[in-house]
């Protein structure tokens, strides 16, 4: 199966190993190796996420995410089951956050 | 007796790859995390260990049930949740601010000093106050729970503890943490 994940390098945990190379192509074939299905919401976080990363140079936390957009709490775990921290960075093509909240 | 030849580094790292891969296939497949928290304490600095640890572990998706019991009742108590104090009696780690010996803490607003100061810091970092830590946790879907025995003790009914906290005896809590990590603070 040729994918658009082959031209790029992951590490073993999975997150993307050079966000550079993340495209939205990737973030969607990352969604479906992880058996999710995307929908706008999700893009609202992803979309934040790479914002945040240009700005300061690292993934997100949850609380960054729930101050700076409109998705609640309860909407990003239901939207990232499993945990919202690194799933939403791993879609987002960037490394696990780092912050503690 | 004949001696082996020595293995090259290559060969013995293999080796011990193939040890590890044999070791993790025969282990059962990986079941779900599962961490359970005691919270006993009610100072305000002590509030924030269980709390901290309890949201990192749904940040990273694993089942979390935090037993709040005698002074931690406090942190789930609806009165007391925004009014945790720090006490600067007999507290010997009052840095990054300043050492206040034990004779001078008793002094009537020392207390109060200490405590103002230390939720400046908490709110710098970004830590919510205690009351919408509760409500991040239960968002989060941590499960909450006040001691019984506890609440017994200090008269407290269901209806003092913040919306979405359950009550539990000490058994049940260790039923529901049966194969899970315990902590306690």
């Amino acid at each position: 199966m040729s994918s658009v994940l082959e031209k790029v390098k992951f590490d073993p945990e999975g997150f993307l190993v050079d966000p550079m190379t993340w495209t939205r192509e990737i973030g969607e074939a990352i969604a479906k190796r992880e058996g999710m299905q995307l929908n706008a919401r999700h893009w609202v976080v992803i979309n934040f996420a790479r914002e945040y990363f240009t700005q300061n140079g690292e993934s997100p936390t949850p609380r960054n995410i729930t101050k700076n957009t409109d998705v609640t709490t309860k909407e990003l775990y239901e939207l990232f089951p499993g945990g919202p921290a690194k799933l939403a960075a791993k879609l987002a093509g960037l490394h696990k956050p780092t912050g503690c909240i | 007796m004949v001696k082996a030849p020595l293995k090259t580094k290559a060969a013995v790292k293999q080796t011990a790859k193939a040890a590890i891969k044999k070791v993790a296939a025969s282990l059962p497949a990986k079941a779900p995390r599962k961490l359970s928290i005691i919270a006993s304490k009610g100072s305000l600095d002590m509030a924030y260990p269980p709390l901290i640890l309890a949201n990192a572990a749904r940040m990273s998706g694993i089942e979390t049930h935090v037993f709040f019991t005698f002074w931690g009742l406090d942190m789930i108590n609806k009165k007391k949740m925004n009014k945790l104090n720090v006490s600067v009696v007999g507290n010997p780690s009052m840095h990054p601010w300043f050492h206040i010996p034990t004779l001078l803490g008793a002094i009537p607003g020392m207390s109060a000093a200490a405590t103002w100061m230390m939720r400046r810091e908490i709110a710098k970092l970004d830590f919510p106050p205690v009351g919408e830590f509760i409500e991040l946790l239960l968002d989060a879907g941590a499960h909450l729970y006040g001691c019984k025995m506890s609440m017994d003790m200090m008269k407290l009914t269901t209806a003092d503890l913040v919306d979405g906290a359950e009550v539990l005896g000490a058994m049940e809590f260790m039923d529901l943490s049966e194969g899970g990590q315990i902590i306690f603070v």
